[in-house]
């Protein structure tokens, strides 16, 4: 079964609960385990939360989460239009932020890479950026 | 996100309730310093037992927690993670330097004893 779900939302901070909802029932149907609705969840907390809080920074703007699955094959897209990313390479290194006022510890693409198969960025400083990862869930049935 | 606050001592125990994301981090984070600020407590428990899911947000404000405690010369614990906080805990490099607990009263002997 292939299944796609689109939803956008407004860039606000209460919204990134709202898109772990989205995430987790758009893989309920394929029985994932505990921890896959764990990490999936948790990684898409994560792009998201950046996109709000780095990407239009307490500004209006929009994000978008994109789900999509080929069988077990999980894809996640997460895209904003804000400020984006100058230098991708040190952004995704660990405990890498630009906000450590903020209580911010530079984690999130670190956990995004760790709880995921695959993380791609694409970013355009001015123009936004697109997360895109990639998650296989295993063969198991639920309770395992 | 829920918390509610306790005081055994010179420890305080802050029981959260919810999802630790960035949304219920900048809610939870002003009441609990002031809180911790205005009482006479060195030493800070996370209850984190009703805690069903946390993120870097929730990895950001723990560290901002432990510094303040830290700053009153008293220590920071964390009590009843699930395996899957564990796990974002463990992953963070957290457990170094803030200490884990099975329960609220391990987590409070433990710091008693540091007094
Ligand atoms: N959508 C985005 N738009 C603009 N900048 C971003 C975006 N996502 C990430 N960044 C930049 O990449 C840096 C690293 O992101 P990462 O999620 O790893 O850490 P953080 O958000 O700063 O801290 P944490 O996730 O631990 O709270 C951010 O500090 C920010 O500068
Ligand atoms: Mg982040």
């Amino acid at each position: 079964m292939n299944n796609q779900l689109k939803i956008e939302m407004a860039a606000l901070a209460e919204n990134v609960s709202l898109a772990r909802v989205v995430a987790t029932a758009f893989i309920a149907p394929l029985d994932p385990s505990v921890g896959e609705i764990s990490d999936i969840k948790t990684a898409v907390s994560e792009a998201v939360t950046n996109a709000i809080i780095h990407g239009y920074g307490g500004n209006t703007g929009t994000v978008a989460l994109d789900l999509f699955n080929n069988g077990r094959e999980i894809t996640i897209v997460i895209s904003d239009e804000g400020v984006g990313i100058e230098d991708i390479a040190s952004a995704r290194e660990p405990l890498f932020t630009t906000k450590p006022d903020m209580e911010r510890s530079g984690l999130g693409f670190t956990v995004m890479e760790s709880f995921m198969d695959s993380v791609h960025v694409i970013s355009t400083p001015g123009g936004g950026t697109r997360v895109t990862m990639h998650k296989k869930l295993g063969e198991h049935s639920k309770n395992e | 996100m829920g918390i509610q606050l306790d005081i055994q001592g010179r420890v305080m125990v802050a029981t959260l309730e919810g999802e630790l994301d960035h949304h219920q981090a900048e809610r939870l984070r002003p009441q609990l310093d002031t809180a911790f600020e205005n009482s006479p407590c060195k030493h800070l428990v996370l209850d984190m037992g009703e805690v069903s899911f946390m993120d870097s947000s929730g990895i950001g404000m723990i560290i901002g927690r432990y510094k303040n405690a830290e700053k009153r010369g008293g220590q920071l614990t964390l009590a009843c993670m699930n395996s899957s906080l564990a796990k974002l805990f463990e992953f963070s490099g957290l457990q170094k330097i803030v200490h884990s607990t099975a329960t609220v009263s391990d987590a409070i002997a433990k710091m008693e004893g540091g007094k």
